[in-house]
């Protein structure tokens, strides 16, 4: 419940002056919003279980050293978790927010005081809650069931924060973005979808990034998932296997400003294209 | 069908009788919840053909009212009632709700009014306190949790999931998200479609209990006796204009004095005829005929409040213009 409720106002003799503040409002859209999430079945299994499935096909089809000392379970891993980030911060929540166009959920929500500010910051929040969770998960499975060596020094993790953070942030705010392209719910997961997997392909999450052509990788590297994956690999993988990275660098430093223009153009997008009535509304 | 026996009726000369033009304004110094002035609202269909959904609409509500509106489907109720809750920009006219404009409202103005949308929209995978319990937190001075659940009477599915709820009991629900942050007005946009009898009593209950609080109401309907029990005054929109306005008892009445004579004459074809004077009207056919004899097929009718509504939404002949053809699956939806 909010903490600043109370008040004596029944209708029309009075006007209230109080408002809900945008943090309370924030906190409870993040709950309601998480709640809601874990509560559909099909997303939770979706975003949770299908990241592993995919480990333990690819870890037991593609066996053995890819280049120094590395096992394909543990390439795979950083790729994995960088499209991780990005199925649940772009592709889920863009779907979702489409569907909340389509059927008026938003239209109600706008219809309330809630500040615009909250609804975005709870989406944000449910965002986090999700992709740490999931992640927390896959590093489990991959470090028990798949033998993957997790890093040990505090650098790989703090690298491994940022990235996550950076990446889901750009990843929400154009995921909010691309909700306003798809013309209604039905066709939400059409459009959304189909460019994600295509990054996935280029990208170094189902290949080794140095082993695609390099146009393919020029490609890749105009999107944010190429970077993800770039550094997690720096977290998740030895500096021996630098020989077989681009430049032979992590390029940690490329991937913080390219993620950042990232997000400040998912930013801009979102705030111009950000509709709360779907388009059939004059 | 009372409509298909209007076809044939000028019914245009019994509203202009009675009628005239509608006044739906308040004195410029009434204490008014909504006051419009000249609102109008066009869309875009497609590369040069526009609609006009709202035509110049003048309307006032007062602090405490219960406003009916009525009108067909299409007939911009919905534009109209969008423009107030501050979904839909204006193309032009001056609106004022509640002291704001209501397309440049704050988040404040939004906590003194109440939204029932037409369409249910809550989140299936919640319970019906939770979703409760989350829309009081978005209001400065919400009602307690129980308090909304009991007045709209589903104190016995507080723990249900909102997906397996019936039509009428998510439409409680959606009735129950309206009015829990104390609006001092209400808008109710069909809100007992799918109700069974019971709960409309419940809900008419609900919504004089508004009243004696003093909430103000805009109720969009199209169950004409739900209008005439609930409503002080009911606006009547067709075609994008405010037809008729008026309390119900009078909206109902004046009409009502007129009646349509309807009868078959000498070449054999099916006449009728609007009038305010029938029996006159009836001598003077009874005059006409030759050997004294009955008017064959005579039949006199008072008109009835939903003859009198049809009647007043029904596009009158000299309206139709070429270019009004979006228009005319409306006018045909009014007779559904």
């Amino acid at each position: 419940m909010s903490a600043t409720t109370g008040g004596t106002t029944t209708g029309g003799t009075t006007t209230s002056s109080r408002t809900v503040s945008t943090v309370s409002v924030a906190l409870s859209r993040t709950r309601v919003e998480t709640r809601q999430f874990f509560r559909q079945r099909e997303s939770v299994i979706f975003s949770f279980l299908f990241p592993i499935i995919m480990m333990a096909i690819f870890g037991s089809v593609f066996t053995g050293d890819i280049g120094g000392g590395v096992t394909f379970p543990q390439y795979f891993l950083a790729g994995i978790a960088a499209s991780g980030v990005m199925l649940t911060s772009f592709q889920t929540l863009a779907i979702e927010i489409a569907m909340e166009r389509d059927n008026g959920t938003l239209k109600r929500l706008r219809g309330t005081p809630m500040p615009a500010t909250a609804f975005f910051l709870g989406k944000i929040g449910q965002v986090l809650v999700t992709t740490v969770a999931q992640l927390t998960l896959l590093l489990l499975a991959a470090a028990l069931l798949f033998d993957v060596p997790m890093p040990t020094d505090a650098a790989s993790w703090g690298t491994f924060t940022w990235v996550v953070l950076l990446g889901s942030a750009a990843g929400t705010t154009l995921g909010i973005a691309v909700s306003s392209v798809p013309p209604n719910a039905r066709s939400a997961s059409a459009v959304v979808t189909p460019p994600l997997i295509v990054l996935q392909f280029i990208s170094g999450v189902f290949f080794v990034f140095s082993d695609l052509p390099e146009w393919m990788r020029a490609v890749a590297s105009l999107f944010p998932l190429k970077w993800m994956a770039q550094g997690m690999r720096s977290v998740f993988l030895p500096d021996s296997y630098l020989v077989a990275e681009p430049g032979g660098s992590w390029q940690t430093t490329e991937t913080a400003v390219i993620l950042a223009v990232w997000l400040v153009a998912g930013l801009v997008l979102a705030r111009l294209t950000f509709r709360w009535l779907p388009k059939r509304h004059g | 069908m009372p409509a298909a026996r209007l076809e044939d009726v000028d019914t245009t000369a019994v509203i202009a009788n009675h009628v005239g033009t509608p006044d739906a304004t308040l004195p410029a110094d009434a204490d008014c919840a909504v006051r419009v002035r000249g609102l109008t609202k066009t869309y875009h269909v497609s590369r040069g053909e526009n609609r006009v959904a709202v035509d110049g609409v003048d309307l006032d509500v007062a602090r405490g009212e219960i406003l009916g509106l009525l009108g067909p489907n299409g007939a911009g109720k919905s534009t109209l009632t969008e423009v107030l809750e501050g979904y839909r920009r204006r193309d032009s006219g001056q609106v004022d709700v509640l002291g704001h404009d209501p397309w440049r409202a704050p988040g404040s103005w939004r906590a003194r009014t109440g939204i029932v949308l037409q369409e249910t929209s809550e989140a299936p995978d919640l319970t019906v306190t939770e979703v409760v319990r989350h829309f009081t937190t978005l209001y400065p001075c919400p009602r307690p949790v129980a308090e909304v659940i009991d007045m709209v009477g589903l104190e016995s599915k507080r723990k249900a999931r909102v997906a397996s709820l019936s039509g009428g009991q998510r439409r409680r629900l959606d009735v129950g998200l309206g009015i829990l942050g104390r609006p001092e007005l209400l808008f109710l946009d069909e809100p007992t479609t799918g109700f069974d009898p019971a709960a409309r009593r419940q809900f008419w209950d609900l919504v004089e209990r508004l009243r004696a609080e003093g909430t103000t109401i805009l109720l969009t309907t199209h169950y004409l006796d739900e209008a005439e029990r609930l409503a002080d005054r009911l606006a009547v929109i067709a075609r994008g204009r405010l037809v008729a306005s008026a309390r119900p008892d009078e909206l109902g009445r004046e009409l009502r004095t007129g009646a349509v004579v309807r009868w078959t004459d000498s070449g054999g074809r099916t006449r009728s005829e609007a009038t305010d004077h029938p029996t006159a009207l009836v001598a003077s056919l009874a005059g006409q005929r030759p050997d004294g004899g009955e008017v064959p097929d005579l039949e006199v009718r008072r008109m009835s409040l939903e003859d009198v509504y049809l009647a007043l939404v029904e596009a009158p002949r000299d309206e139709v213009l070429p270019g009004d053809e979006p228009m005319t699956g409306e006018r045909a939806g009014a007779r559904r």
